[in-house]
C-alpha cells in the first residue's frame, strides 16, 4: 500500500495541471462570452461560397 | 412599421402577403403588383438587397431553424460621416498594428443565432473589415478593418444596410477593467473548487480510517496533503475575506466577511496546528468547501449585478452622440467648438448650449427642466443641450459644450452627490456585527469553563464552536437571495444596479414623484374635449399640416393623409385656420377664435375657465363661424399613475410630487393622480429638488423617481433613485433603478418584490441562525463529532440555497 505515496503526488501533480490548463483558458477570454459561441458552432461547419475563396487573400 | 394586418382590405387581395425579409405582413398599400418579391417597409428592401447582392441568403435558412421571432429591418440610412472624424478616432478606436484598428460598436437589432451568422459575415459585405465578431448577449460587436481598404464610416454603413444600426460602445477601458475582474474571480472559483474537490477525496480517506482505522503514518501523510491543498485555498482564493474583514476592521464598519474570516482564521490555525502535532481534527475539508461556495454564492449575484449593469450601459449608447454642423458634416459632440453652427432636426435633441441662428421651432425641454409644454423658438433664442427639437429645423451658434453646457454642469452635480451618499448598510452587515460579538463571547465562555476541566479540550471545544458557527449559510443567504430578485426583476423590465438598493426598498418611506414625464408622458395631447366630437377629426386635419407645439397634440387624432379636402391654410402665432371638406375651420386661442365667430357662447367660456383652472391650455374650434368644441391640451397623466400611487399609499409610502413646471399644473395634476396638495411642490429647479432630497433623507429614507436631466441630481442624492421608462441619458447614470418599460406600475411591483426579497433573507438567515446555534449548543458542550459537524454544514448551507430559489421574490406584478 506504500504505492499511495506515489499516487497522491501524482493526483496532486495531475490536480495542478489542470487548475493550470483553466487559468490559461479564463485568461485567454473563453469565459468571457457564454452565449455566442455555442450560436456560432452550429454556423461554422457549412461550406463557404466559392466566391469567399477567391476574394479572400487577405 | 410593418406590423400592420394586410388581411381583409381593398383590391381584391384577400390572402396575406409576407414581406420577403422578416416575414410579417406587408401593408396592402405597399404590395407592388407582379413583383416575386414583396416588402413591409424600406428598410426590410434595403436589407434583402444587400444579403441577397452578397450571397448571404442562408441567413433566412438559419432564421427559420432557430426559431427566432422576424423582426422588420432598422437601417437609418445614415452616413456615419462622425465615425471618421480625428477625434472619434482617438475617442473610440485603437491600433492594433500599422495600418490596421479595432473598435467596438453597439448595435441595435440584434436578436438571434441568424444575426451572429450575418454580421460575422461582415468581411464579405464591407471590404477591407479583417473580422467581426459578435457578443450576442451584449449586442457588441468588434469589428477590425485595414485602414487602407476601408473607412470606419463605410463598416457603419454596411452594418446599418444589414438592419443594424451601430453606435459607438462608451467607456471601453471601464469594461475592459470589469472583464479583468471577472477572469480573476473566475480563477479564484476554479482554483477553490480544486483545492476543495482533493482535500474532500483525502477527508473521506480519513473519516473511513477513523471508523476502521488507518496506520498512523499514513494518516499523517494524508493530514500534512489536506493541510497543502487547505492553504492554497485560503491563501488564495480565501484571500478575498481576510481583505473584506481587515478593510470591514480598519473603516470600523461591520461586514459580513468578519466572521467569515474569523471561521477561517480559527479553523485554519487549529487544522494547522493538530496536523503538526497529530492530532485532533484538522478542518480542511470544511475549511475548503466553504470558501468554495461562498464564491459561488457571490458570483451568482455578481453576474446578475453586472448583466443589469450591461444593459444600461447598452442604452447609454443609443442616444446620439453626433452633431451636424452646417452643410450636413456628421461630426461627434466631443469635436464640437464653440462658434461652430450646427443644424438640428425635428426629432432630435440638441447636442449643446447655444442661440439660433435661423429658423423657427418649437423645443420641449420636460427633460431639463420638467416644463411640460413645448417652448416656440425663433432666431436668438437659446436653447440648451439634451432638449429636443420639436417641429422643424433649425441652425443654433454653439455657446457650450461638452461639460460646460447646462447638461453637462448637471451631470456634475450628480457625481458629487453619489461620492457624498453614505453607502447602505446591508442587514446581513448589520447581523455579522452582532454575530462576531456573539461567538467571540461564546467562544471565550467555553474556553474558560472548560479550562477547569483540561486545557487541551478548553482550545479543542473553543476552536470548534469557532469553525462550526462560521456563517457559511449566512453568507451564501443574502447573495443569492438578491440575485434572485434582481434576475427576476430583470425579466419583469426592471433594472437594479445594486442589492442595496432593493433592501432599502423593502420598507415604506417617503417617495418623491417627478411629474412631467414620470406621472404624465412625455408628450401634449388633447386630454379633454367638449363640443361636437366629429369636428375632432376636423380639427386634426387641419392642424396635420402644422408644426406647432400645440398642433402636435392634436396628432393622435389625424386621420390618414387624403381623407379630408385641406385648402387655403393659414397659420399664425395664435392660431391656424383653413378650408377642410369644404368647411372653414379655425383651431386656435381664444382670441383666434372669438374674432371668426360673431359671439362666443357662454358655455364656451365656461369651458375655457374649467380647462384653464386645470392647467391644460384651452383651444378653442370654430366651424363656418361658430365655436364648435373647446379642447384642452396638456400632458395626458400615465393610464396606471393613479393607481400605482394609491397601490403605494395602500403600502403605507407617503408620497409627494417634485416638479420644475407650473404649480397650477403640478396641483392639477396632483389631485388626478390622489397625491395631497400640501405633498406637492412645483417650479422647482434641478438645483432646489437635490436641496428636498436633501432634507428629506435627513429625517429618513427618501425614494426619488424621476426621467430628467433636471432629476438626475436629485436621484443620486436620494436614498434610491429610479428612473423611468424613456428619461434622459443623465438620470439613467444618476439611478439604482430603471424601468425599461412605460408607466409606474413596475415601481408598484419592485416594492413588493424587495419586501418578499427581505422576507426570503431573513427567513434564511433565522434557518441559518438556527443550524448555527444547535451546532454551537453542541461544540460548546463537547458533544459534537467531527462527522456530525461535516454533515451538519453542508446542510445548512443547502436548505438556505434552496430557500432562497424557491421564495416567489418576483412573482405576479401586485398592480393589475
Amino acid at each position: 500500500m506504500s504505492v499511495i505515496y506515489v499516487l497522491v503526488p501524482v493526483a496532486s501533480v495531475l490536480a495542478i495541471a489542470a487548475v493550470w490548463a483553466f487559468i490559461r483558458a479564463v485568461r485567454s477570454g473563453q469565459f468571457d462570452d457564454l452565449d455566442t459561441p455555442p450560436v456560432r458552432m452550429l454556423h461554422d461547419d457549412e461550406e463557404e461560397p466559392r466566391a469567399e475563396k477567391k476574394a479572400g487573400p487577405e | 412599421m410593418a406590423a400592420e394586418p394586410a388581411a381583409t382590405t381593398t383590391a381584391g387581395k384577400a390572402a396575406r402577403v409576407a414581406c420577403a425579409h422578416c416575414g410579417l405582413d406587408v401593408p396592402p398599400g405597399l404590395v407592388v403588383e407582379g413583383a416575386g418579391n414583396q416588402f413591409c417597409c424600406a428598410g426590410c428592401r434595403t436589407v434583402w438587397d444587400v444579403i441577397y447582392g452578397h450571397g448571404l441568403e442562408r441567413f433566412y435558412r438559419i432564421q427559420e431553424s432557430s426559431g427566432a421571432a422576424a423582426m422588420p429591418a432598422l437601417t437609418t440610412g445614415r452616413r456615419y460621416a462622425e465615425f471618421d472624424d480625428a477625434t472619434f478616432r482617438d475617442v473610440w478606436t485603437r491600433e492594433v498594428e500599422p495600418g490596421v484598428r479595432t473598435a467596438e460598436l453597439y448595435l441595435e437589432g440584434v436578436h438571434c443565432a441568424a444575426c451572429v451568422w450575418l454580421i460575422e459575415r461582415l468581411p464579405r459585405v464591407a471590404r477591407g473589415v479583417i473580422e467581426s465578431r459578435l457578443d450576442l448577449r451584449r449586442s457588441l460587436v468588434r469589428i477590425v478593418w485595414d485602414e487602407r481598404g476601408t473607412t470606419l464610416s463605410a463598416v457603419a454603413r454596411a452594418l446599418d444596410s444589414l438592419g443594424y444600426p451601430p453606435h459607438p460602445a462608451r467607456d471601453s477601458k471601464s469594461r475592459e477593467a470589469r472583464l479583468r475582474e471577472d477572469r480573476k474571480f473566475l480563477v479564484r472559483i476554479g482554483v477553490a473548487a480544486a483545492a476543495a474537490g482533493n482535500v474532500m477525496l483525502l477527508a473521506i480517506a480519513l473519516y473511513g480510517g477513523a471508523y476502521s482505522g488507518v496506520e498512523a503514518e499514513r494518516g499523517a501523510f494524508f493530514r500534512w496533503v489536506s493541510l497543502a491543498f487547505g492553504m492554497v485555498s485560503l491563501a488564495w482564493p480565501g484571500s478575498l475575506f481576510f481583505r473584506g474583514a481587515w478593510a470591514a476592521i480598519r473603516t470600523r464598519t461591520a461586514h459580513l466577511d468578519l466572521p467569515i474570516a474569523l471561521g477561517l482564521g480559527a479553523g485554519a490555525a487549529a487544522g494547522a496546528v493538530n496536523t503538526v502535532l497529530g492530532r485532533g481534527e484538522i478542518y480542511f475539508d470544511s475549511l475548503t468547501i466553504l470558501i468554495f461556495l461562498l464564491l459561488v454564492g457571490r458570483w451568482i449575484q455578481h453576474r446578475q449585478q453586472r448583466w443589469a449593469a450591461d444593459s444600461l450601459e447598452l442604452l447609454f449608447s443609443l442616444t446620439p452622440r453626433f452633431a451636424r454642423r452646417t452643410g450636413g458634416e456628421e461630426v461627434p459632440v466631443e469635436a464640437l467648438r464653440v462658434g461652430d453652427v450646427v443644424e438640428v432636426r425635428a426629432g432630435e435633441s440638441f447636442p449643446a448650449d447655444g442661440t439660433v441662428t435661423e429658423g423657427e421651432s418649437a423645443v420641449d425641454q420636460s427633460l431639463l427642466t420638467g416644463e411640460s409644454r413645448p417652448v416656440p423658438v425663433a432666431a436668438e433664442a437659446r436653447v440648451c443641450a439634451g432638449a429636443v427639437n420639436v417641429s422643424r429645423p433649425v441652425k443654433v451658434r454653439v455657446e457650450a459644450a461638452g461639460d460646460d453646457t447646462r447638461a453637462g454642469r448637471l451631470m456634475r452635480l450628480v457625481e458629487e452627490y453619489s461620492r457624498r451618499r453614505a453607502p447602505i448598510v446591508q442587514t446581513a452587515d448589520r447581523i455579522a456585527g452582532w454575530f462576531v460579538a456573539a461567538v467571540v463571547a461564546l467562544a471565550g465562555a467555553t474556553f474558560i469553563v472548560w479550562l477547569r476541566v483540561d486545557a487541551a479540550q478548553a482550545i479543542d471545544n473553543a476552536t470548534s464552536l469557532l469553525i462550526v458557527t462560521c456563517p457559511c449559510a449566512l453568507g451564501l443567504a443574502t447573495p443569492l437571495a438578491v440575485a434572485v430578485a434582481i434576475g427576476r426583476a430583470a425579466r419583469a423590465g426592471v433594472l437594479v444596479k445594486g442589492g442595496d438598493a432593493l433592501e432599502k426598498l423593502a420598507r415604506p418611506s417617503r417617495i418623491l414623484l417627478d411629474k412631467t414625464g414620470t406621472l404624465t408622458e412625455g408628450g401634449c395631447a388633447a386630454i379633454e374635449w367638449e363640443g361636437d366630437a366629429e369636428v375632432r377629426a376636423l380639427a386634426a386635419a387641419l392642424e396635420a399640416s402644422s408644426s406647432h407645439a400645440v398642433a402636435l397634440a392634436f396628432q393622435h387624432d389625424a386621420p390618414a393623409r387624403g381623407v379630408h379636402r385641406i385648402e387655403h391654410v393659414l397659420q399664425t402665432a395664435s392660431g391656424i385656420e383653413g378650408t377642410v371638406d369644404g368647411r372653414a375651420v379655425a383651431v386656435g386661442s381664444a382670441a383666434f377664435a372669438s374674432r371668426r365667430v360673431a359671439a362666443a357662447p357662454a358655455w364656451a367660456h365656461a369651458v375655457h375657465e374649467r380647462f384653464a383652472s386645470r392647467g391644460l391650455t384651452p383651444v378653442w374650434v370654430t366651424v363656418n363661424g361658430n365655436v364648435a368644441a373647446v379642447a384642452g391640451v396638456g400632458n395626458p397623466i400615465r393610464p396606471d399613475a393613479a393607481a400605482a400611487v394609491a397601490e403605494l399609499r395602500h403600502r403605507h409610502w407617503s408620497t409627494a410630487i417634485l416638479s420644475g413646471d407650473d404649480p397650477e399644473v403640478v396641483a392639477a395634476v396632483a389631485r388626478r393622480v390622489g397625491v395631497p396638495p400640501e405633498d406637492c411642490r412645483g417650479s422647482v429647479t434641478a438645483e432646489e429638488k437635490v436641496a428636498i432630497v436633501e432634507e428629506e433623507a435627513r429625517r429618513g429614507p427618501v425614494v426619488m423617481v424621476g426621467d430628467g436631466v433636471n432629476d438626475a441630481a436629485a436621484l443620486s442624492a436620494a436614498t434610491v433613485g429610479i428612473a423611468v421608462h424613456g428619461g434622459a441619458e443623465a438620470s439613467l447614470a444618476a439611478a439604482d433603478v430603471y424601468l425599461s418599460r412605460p408607466g409606474l406600475a413596475p415601481i408598484v411591483g419592485l416594492v413588493a418584490a424587495a419586501r418578499r426579497t427581505l422576507r426570503t433573507i431573513h427567513v434564511c438567515l433565522a434557518v441559518s441562525l438556527a443550524y448555527n446555534g444547535v451546532a454551537a449548543a453542541l461544540a460548546v458542550t463537547g458533544v459534537i463529532g467531527p462527522l456530525i459537524a461535516a454533515i451538519l454544514m453542508p446542510l445548512s448551507s443547502l436548505t438556505v440555497v434552496l430557500l432562497a430559489f424557491w421564495s416567489p421574490t418576483f412573482g405576479e406584478p401586485p398592480c393589475r
